[in-house]
């Protein structure tokens, strides 16, 4: 078993091994998370602050879960209605919260490479919940660890990520895990909404939905970010529906027993038609908001053990 | 008063040549150079140990941050960073707070720059009030106020006739007008430059392109009005051409280019790094070796130290929300000879492009070694070696991309009309 990690900040720093030490780990809380007592004391006697600097219901509500699953005492504080309107910065927030000796800090931040600086400058494990677009490590390894349950292996797959990738820190975070794990990973989508130069990130890039999704073995579908359109990448969501939402017509492109995952909150009619969003038979998306909790209980878990092993490595003061 | 200098590899960028010799300064100004001079009597004898003696950097484009906030640098703490750079002209950026875009301001920064920096000060002044790209400024009263050049910084006048028009009022009374060229719809919000780093990093981003655009816009707008330009910094591959053809054409253009997109390249950002962070954003690896080649080839004139001071608190933040530039006064000629150690350019190819270029754009005497230039003059030891630190530049800000690195090259004698405004201990 292999994690090195101090932090969770992106799936960048991971290697292949660690990836699946965690996703491993998190298959044993899936079990436990399905039992009447769901508790674990892992994290016993630590603190963990979840700081969201930007919206969110999902992930937050999720960290919160899995934190207090574990035995943590959890706090949450809602950053956007905090000092940080008081023109406070990022890293006087941080040694704040630092002198209260956190042990987990969960941040999500809309400026990227802000969880990284907030990193730099504390003295416990931080986890990325999503910072601007550069990563969100945590969706990444549920939506492997949905894969890898699905269909039996987690390397050698067809993998489609449609829609609006330039927007998407969940995008960037699955193609460079995908590739990690030697998959074949497909971008579709407008070229308005890819990063430029993402063909060199090894992967393959379609404009058209049928030519993209043909014999795919899951089509990951990406939420259109319409709060961060400034305005302008495509004509109108009607056409963008037409031309790149996924319906069950265009699935079928893809292999017949093809999962479509989506990371929610999903726009029903945009980038995906409400019936094929809820058809058990091709749609895991609840299943990806089931080993969100666990994959968080599991990263949690590892990077307390890191933590505490680091502490008692270090001279005691006296 | 007389100075001999002897012993000396006498750097001389007119002729691109490098002697051995000796050079005679006298009350202030250099009257004679060659192999072998005889002293003059009662003349201070000067031994260069065989180290370089080169004009003065004419450094076009420095910000000090008088009036609005002397915190960051003043020109106490700026001209003793000049000093100790070899910098003997700074031609100061009118982008403070409140800009300078009055004889007044002007005139409060000329005596300000008089009083505390020991290195000759030449001030710009803005083109248009407020550098908010809607009224000119008052031209004739800041030409007579001292301003050299007119100049909005890295604001682009996004309403072209506002900008032809200053150009043409600019034309008639001789001035020189320098510009940022970017197109500002793409660069709006940009803080790196567009490729696969941007995208590994999810940083907002703009194309190189963006820069070919403005400057093609510039372009036009100096064959419609016959304005004498310099672009300030010409930092992609993709502009070059353009350029070419502009000074083919026989427009009365020049370029410069920064010191830092000579030296760097996008990906020394590396985990968001902020001290890297510049305008326009450092480039590819394959911009960076364009635009020295045309440095070599004098397509680009001019190289600039863009030193912007910018204190802690503007830079500890997120990439997208720090504050751009970098201090350079002190680290433009060890990260110049970077480029002479590199085989790419000669010492006099540097210094024609430090001192020479800008000088004669500016129409200052300075910049050369020749007799009845004025002794503005830098002794230096092009190969000592380093590590930067710091927290030990004379700036107050210590903003600097280049800290903790092993740089090559040390001033060992700055003299501004003669007079030694720096010595190294």
């Amino acid at each position: 078993m292999v994690f090195r990690q101090k932090h969770l900040l992106g799936i960048e720093h991971l290697h292949p091994e660690e990836i699946t030490t965690l996703l491993d780990l998190a298959d044993q809380y899936v079990d436990l998370n399905r039992r009447d007592v769901k508790h674990s004391e892992a994290l016993r006697g630590l603190t963990q602050i979840n700081m969201f600097f930007e919206n969110s219901t999902r992930t937050q509500a999720s960290f919160e879960i899995a934190g207090k699953r574990l035995g943590a005492d959890v706090m949450n504080m809602a950053m956007q209605a905090s000092s940080i309107k008081k023109g406070e910065t990022l890293i006087d927030t941080a040694m704040t919260l630092n002198a209260m000796h956190p042990d987990l800090l969960v941040v999500r931040h809309p400026h990227s490479g802000a969880v990284d600086l907030l990193a730099q400058k504390v003295n416990c494990a931080v986890l990325n919940a999503g910072d601007g677009r550069h990563e969100h490590p945590t969706q990444a390894l549920l939506d492997a660890l949905t894969i890898r349950r699905t269909k039996g292996r987690l390397h050698r797959l067809n993998i489609a990520i449609c829609g609006d990738v330039a927007h998407s820190r969940v995008a960037r975070s699955n193609l460079i895990l995908l590739g990690k794990m030697e998959n074949r990973v497909r971008l579709v989508g407008p070229p308005t909404l890819m990063p430029s130069q993402i063909n060199e990130f090894g992967v393959e890039v379609y404009e058209d939905m049928a030519e993209g999704l043909k014999d795919v073995d899951v089509v990951m579908m990406l939420r259109l970010q319409r709060e961060r359109m400034d305005g302008g990448f495509i004509p109108s969501e009607r056409e963008y529906y037409h031309r790149y939402g996924l319906d069950a017509e265009k699935l079928k492109h893809a292999k017949d027993d093809a999962i479509v995952m989506h990371p929610g909150p999903m726009n029903r009619g945009v980038e995906i038609d409400g019936e094929l969003a809820d058809d058990i038979n091709r749609s895991v998306i609840q299943e990806q908001v089931e080993m969100g909790v666990a994959v968080r209980m599991a990263a949690m878990d590892l990077l307390a053990r890191n933590l505490r092993e680091s502490r008692a490595n270090q001279p005691v003061e006296v | 008063m007389s100075l001999l200098f002897t012993n000396a590899r006498l750097i001389d960028p007119e002729s691109l040549s490098e002697t051995h010799g000796s050079l005679l300064v006298q009350d202030g100004v250099i009257v004679n150079l060659g192999a072998e001079i005889a002293v003059p009597e009662g003349a201070e004898v000067i031994d260069c140990g065989g180290k370089c003696l080169a004009p003065g950097i004419v450094d076009i484009g420095v910000k000090v941050c008088e009036p609005g906030e002397r915190h960051k640098e003043s020109y106490r703490s700026a001209g003793l960073a000049a000093a100790a750079g070899g910098i003997t002209t700074m031609v100061t950026r009118p982008d403070t707070d409140p800009c300078i875009d009055s004889p007044e301001t002007l005139e409060f920064v000329t005596r300000r720059a008089n009083e505390a920096a020991p290195v000759n000060v030449v001030p710009m002044a803005a083109l248009t009030k407020g550098r908010e790209g809607k009224e000119m400024t008052e031209f004739g009263f800041l030409m007579d106020a001292g301003a050299i050049a007119f100049t909005d910084c890295d604001h682009v006048i996004s309403d072209t006739k506002v900008y032809s028009r200053a150009m043409t009022y600019a034309r008639s009374l001789g001035a020189l007008v320098i510009a940022h060229p970017q197109e500002p719809g793409l660069s709006k919000g940009a803080a790196v430059t567009s490729g696969k780093f941007a995208s590994l990093r999810g940083l907002p981003a703009v194309t190189p392109m963006a820069e070919r655009m403005g400057l093609d816009r510039d372009i036009a707008l100096i064959e419609m009005t016959g304005v004498k330009y310099h672009a300030d910094q010409i930092t992609t591959a993709r502009a070059l051409p353009a350029l070419e053809r502009a000074k083919a054409n026989g427009f009365d253009i020049t370029a410069g280019t920064s010191i830092h997109h000579l030296t760097l390249n996008e990906l020394d950002v590396a985990d968001y790094r902020t001290f890297f962070k510049i305008k326009p954003p450092l480039r590819s690896e394959e911009d960076r070796l364009a635009v020295v080649a045309a440095v070599k080839s004098g397509l680009i004139d001019t190289i600039s130290s863009m030193h912007t001071p910018q204190d802690e608190e503007s830079k500890r933040l997120p990439f997208e929300e720090a504050a751009s530039g970098a201090v350079a006064l002190e680290t433009l000629l060890p990260a110049a000879l970077r480029l002479f150690h590199a085989e790419q350019l000669t010492l006099p190819e540097l210094f024609r492009a430090m001192a020479l270029n800008p000088a004669n754009r500016l129409g200052l005497p300075s910049g050369r070694l020749s007799a009845g230039a004025p002794a503005d003059l830098i002794m230096f030891d092009a190969d000592a070696p380093f590590v930067l630190d710091r927290f030990k530049l004379n700036s107050k800000s210590k903003n600097t991309p280049f800290d903790g690195q092993r740089m090559q090259g040390k001033v060992l004698a700055t003299y501004v009309a003669g007079q030694a405004v720096y010595r190294r201990d």
